[in-house]
């Protein structure tokens, strides 16, 4: 097995695309070597990216921000402007494992694992965030909820990686919120997960909502008809129990040895319900 | 035996033992330097690997070997075929365990094992290995292997106590009990029947099984293992290769965490046959898969309740029929189970019956008072259930009918002075019991017995010239006893607990121990040790009278010192162990006590475990808010050790209530073999475990200790379903009450 460590995104998308057999990208590692170690893995190459200066930085963008593939979750959570911004993003990736993996995972790599469950994922995609790509045609932008396309399987070509995450300029007034349900209270994987990001007028009604849930489809889902249920309301009770209904309504879970379809059906609108509060709160919202 | 000691129980005063010290071993294991089972090496050693079962039942119609052996770097490749019948047949079941036979009976039996130099050779070996299986129908809950048309997995193994017309799965039946069954239930105000499930759980160990094995041609042997007691290792091995038992010499590792799970083999006659095979040193290391497919979770249980219950609290009967599924070989812990279900109480009519059931799933190994916290999850169910149902006080329920000394036991014996009330009435007076409780918060109690247990041990105290004291004990220290060694030699010497240093001896250097088990160490062990230190006092009282010219008899051990018995003696100065051991060579030679027992009067122990949760109805997630555990401990040689013990079996419990759980699908394979979906506790799922030590002392140990490792374990999977329940409005009767599982009962319950 080959170890490819280069420094800059022309080399490594280079290298990538001269490998004859398997070669995975490494970021974190965090589930990558945990993949090997069990030998689920097997690949004939590893290409890491964190030698790639411009991959490990958090920069303004935009008026959004820009954070690049080879970021840890411990460096977005001690990075206080991007949490003030998207505090549920934020939230999201640093519930990623333990306080040690904290300081390996990254978001673009939880994205490219694509697990139904991960947790960032929702929290991006409610987020409106874009991911870019690299590849020999150069780079690309696509949004986040298009990247993850099945269990285990991504709309990246051979060749191509995610170098980083772009999260819009936050509106003001607005806020976002991730909850996941675990059975234990951390070093667990989500039953389910739910975002939502959502905009206030001066006056306190939504403007403008993203609603995610996470682990109850193949991939995680966007809900257009969770975000109407809170788009021109105060986010009120009744709003609210209007949420829950249409996430339930939305979830298509399957029954495994994490919870049933009934469990993460029903859980689905309660940390929807649960997330929003947040949200409407991080907004400035009366709660 | 008899030691005139034993009739002694009023009040010691100590001086050591009660105390709080280091522990010896912490440096070493803080820093990492200590050595556990996969940190042994020696110059040639080979990889060993194993090859396992892919199917929960098959046929090993074949096992093609060839490829793997012909593979560069591959020193041998071993399968059943290469071991012979064993010389005891008592260890057939484990060999079979070990190195499947005719047919694997679970996903994760090993069928065959390589050693390799290098894991990267020994893993492509593995792939080289072709087994033929023959599919067979499998079966791996409890109740399915009951039924008269279950797959069997050893037909005609059934032994005579098994009625006629039963699943050939069922290897035996157990029955306990006295009294009139119907005639107390006709006594009761309410009968209450329930049946009670509860799910196999692993010990969950942090450190995997791991040895090193080195096999001369000379016939001599050296094993290196992680265990709870290799003596125990030695002579199941020794029966497995058919080696005399004084050729293999096995030393104890440290130990990361047994639970009960390592009082046996799984690795270690693999990896002798493998290095007798090769003529190198050979290694093995399972992986954390490979322990939770392939090592001992304890029984699943299925268990009928049957309780008479007048309406101010009196039960007039209790009767239980257990079902326990112990894996694939016989021998699953349903016997004590059905002990200890009603050990608690004090009951004119009393029964309980057990079938120990085989099924397509790793043979269950001991764990932490085996086969009682499912049998107390039934019973403290049901009395909660019965006492809640009349309006009374669950703590008094269990305090009117509570066994006391002179109690005949449901098993049989009659207990002398034992702890229970005293758990109970302080409990009951405890703070915790009268705090207030918030919505969606319940409290609930329940009570735990376990025997503990004493066995074979022997202990050697040499006496350095320099005077200070080395101690050699044969069980592997699990729970802090090389501290709780010193500290009982300290006391009985007189002496300091730093001069004292306890090592773990090996096989070569002490006779038979009995494994780390039954929450025997600090009871029998320690017994011994005393005795030991007593044998080195009587020796050194000698010494000191040769040198004052008088006679033995007049000389008495006080202080850390020989002294004239009386003014009779004549006035000779004392004489402390560190200036008798200065002369030591000139008075006779070196001083040394030792001490070998089958110990006997291992005191049986009691807790009440108290506990608030509070359950989020929109979820069924359980938070567990305070948790309080009353434990007997007879005496409590080293209190933070005893506190830690009551702490981590209320934890392994709450985890055992709450989400572990093997999960099978219908494919027979164990869909949650690593710790992201086996579930154990993690701290923040915690709050701290609060602990009162009881002291009521045993009669049968010099200084009134009892076993504490194992009682703490029973109550909790009952006290947290019965907190559970009462938070939860509705009751729970099944484990684990995992989020899906309680959130259904919530909202059927609501509907």
């Amino acid at each position: 097995m080959q170890y490819l460590s280069p420094t800059t995104i022309d080399d490594a998308i280079r290298l990538l695309s001269s490998q004859s057999g398997d070669c995975k990208v490494l970021a974190g590692g965090t589930d990558l070597l945990v993949r090997m170690r069990s030998g689920f893995a097997e690949p004939d190459s590893i290409l890491d990216i964190k030698r790639i200066d411009e991959l490990r930085r958090i920069s303004r963008d935009a008026g959004g921000w820009r954070i690049g593939a080879a970021v840890s979750g411990a460096e977005m959570g001690e990075h206080a402007d991007l949490v003030a911004d998207w505090p549920g993003v934020v939230e999201a990736v640093n519930l990623i494992g333990s306080t040690q993996i904290q300081g390996r995972a990254t978001m673009a790599g939880n994205l490219c694992n694509a697990s139904p469950a991960a947790d960032s994922v929702p929290a991006m995609i409610a987020a409106g965030a874009v991911a870019r790509i690299a590849g020999q045609d150069g780079l690309r932008d696509i949004p986040v909820a298009d990247v993850p396309t099945g269990p285990g399987k991504t709309c990246l070509s051979p060749g191509e990686f995610v170098t980083s995450i772009w999260l819009p300029s936050r509106p003001e007034r607005s806020g976002d919120a991730y909850l996941r349900f675990i059975p234990r209270t951390e070093m667990d994987i989500a039953v389910v997960g739910c975002a939502v990001a959502l905009t206030l007028d001066a006056g306190g009604t939504c403007t403008a909502a993203r609603v995610s849930l996470g682990a109850v489809a193949p991939t995680a889902i966007l809900v257009d008809a969770a975000a109407d249920t809170l788009i021109g309301t105060t986010v009120d009770d009744t709003a609210l129990d209007a949420l829950a209904r249409a996430c339930s309504d939305a979830a298509r879970p399957i029954a495994d040895k994490r919870g049933t379809v009934e469990f993460r059906v029903h859980v689905a609108g309660v940390l929807a319900k649960r997330a929003a509060i947040i949200a409407k709160t991080r907004a400035g919202g009366a709660s | 035996m008899a030691l005139d000691s034993k009739t002694d129980t009023k009040p010691q005063q100590f001086k050591v033992v009660g105390t709080r010290p280091l522990r010896p071993d912490g440096i070493d294991k803080v820093t990492g330097r200590a050595r556990f089972g996969a940190d042994m090496s020696a110059p040639g050693m080979l990889v060993g690997l194993v090859l396992r079962s892919p199917h929960p039942h098959a046929r090993i119609r074949s096992i093609d070997t060839s490829a793997a052996e012909a593979l560069t770097g591959v020193h041998a490749v071993v399968t059943r075929a290469d071991f012979g019948p064993p010389s005891d047949p008592g260890v057939a079941d484990v060999l079979d365990n070990c190195m499947a036979g005719d047919n694997a009976l679970y996903d994760g039996h090993a069928v065959a094992a390589v050693a390799a130099i290098s894991g990267k050779v020994a893993r492509q070996a593995l792939k080289l290995i072709k087994v033929d299986y023959q599919p067979l129908p499998h079966v791996t809950d409890v109740d399915a292997a009951m039924a008269p048309d279950a797959p069997a997995l050893h037909e005609g193994r059934a032994d005579e106590t098994v009625p006629a017309g039963m699943s050939p799965n069922v290897m035996a039946r157990h029955e306990f009990g006295h009294g009139d069954i119907d005639a107390g239930l006709s006594q009761a105000d309410r009968v209450l029947e329930r049946t009670y499930r509860t799910e196999a759980t692993h010990q969950g160990y942090i450190e995997p099984h791991a040895c090193l094995a080195t096999m001369n041609a000379d016939g001599q042997a050296d094993l290196w293992c992680c265990t709870q007691g290799h003596y125990m290792v030695r002579n199941t091995c020794a029966a497995i290769l058919g080696i005399e038992q004084g050729q293999l010499r096995v030393t104890a590792s440290e130990i990361g965490g047994g639970f009960g799970g390592k009082t046996t083999v799984f690795l270690e006659p693999v990896a002798l046959k493998l290095s007798q095979k090769s003529g190198r040193p050979v290694k093995m290391v399972m992986s954390r898969s490979e322990v939770l497919r392939a090592t001992g979770p304890t029984a699943s249980s299925s268990i009928d309740v049957r309780i008479g219950m007048t309406r101010d609290g009196r039960i007039t009967a209790g009767f239980a029929e257990l079902r326990y599924q112990g894996g694939a070989y016989p021998g699953s812990p349903v016997d004590m189970g059905s002990m200890s279900a009603f050990a608690p109480y004090d009951l004119e009519n009393v029964r309980t019956v057990g079938f120990d059931v085989v099924t397509n799933r790793p043979k269950q190994a001991a764990y932490r008072a085996p086969g009682a916290p499912m049998a107390a999850f039934a019973v403290e169910s049901a009395i909660d259930e019965l006492a809640r149902g009349f309006g009374l006080d669950p703590l008094e329920v269990r305090l009117k009918n509570a066994a006391r000394e002179g109690t005949r036991a449901s098993y049989g014996p009659t207990y002398p002075a034992i702890g229970l009330e005293a758990t109970l009435r302080t409990a009951k007076d405890h703070p915790h019991w009268s705090a207030p409780l918030g919505p969606n918060q319940g409290r609930g109690v329940a009570c735990g017995f376990w025997f503990n247990f004493g066995g074979d041990t022997c202990v050697s105290l040499n006496i350095t010239p320099d005077g200070t004291v080395t101690l050699s004990e044969g069980n592997p220290d699990i729970g802090g006893s090389r501290a709780s060694m010193s500290m009982m030699a300290a006391e009985e010497l007189g002496i300091p607990y730093d001069r004292v240093r306890t090592v773990i001896a090996d096989t070569g250097s002490l006779g038979q121990n009995e494994v780390t088990d039954g929450s025997r160490v600090t009871f029998a062990v320690g017994l011994a040790t005393i005795e030991a230190a007593r044998a080195a006092k009587r020796e050194m009282c000698k010494r000191a009278a040769q040198v004052w010219g008088i006679d033995e008899d007049a000389v008495i051990w006080e202080d850390g010192a020989a002294r004239p018995a009386g003014p009779n003696a004549g006035q000779h100065p004392p004489m402390s162990l560190a200036e008798i051991a200065a002369i030591a060579s000139n008075t006779g030679g070196p001083i040394a006590g030792h001490f070998e027992v089958n110990a006997e009067g291992a005191g049986v122990s009691f807790a009440t475990h108290m506990v608030d949760t509070e359950v989020d109805p929109d979820t069924g997630a359980v938070k567990i808010l305070r948790y309080t555990v009353f434990q007997d401990a007879g005496k409590a040689v080293h209190p933070s050790y005893v506190e830690g013990q009551f702490q981590g079996g209320a934890v392994q419990g709450i985890g055992w209530a709450l989400n572990e759980a093997y999960i099978y699908g219908e494919d027979g394979i164990l869909q949650n073999p690593g710790f992201l979906d086996y579930r154990i506790p993690v701290a923040s799922d915690l709050p701290m475990i609060d602990t009162v030590i009881l002291e009521i002392p045993n009669p049968g140990h010099p200084y009134g200790v009892r076993g504490v490792g194992e009682t703490s374990i029973v109550p909790p999977l009952a006290a947290v379903a019965n907190s559970v329940s009462d938070a939860a409005g509705v009751r729970m009767t099944s484990l684990p009450m995992s989020p899906p599982k309680l959130l259904a009962a919530i909202r059927s319950g609501q509907s």
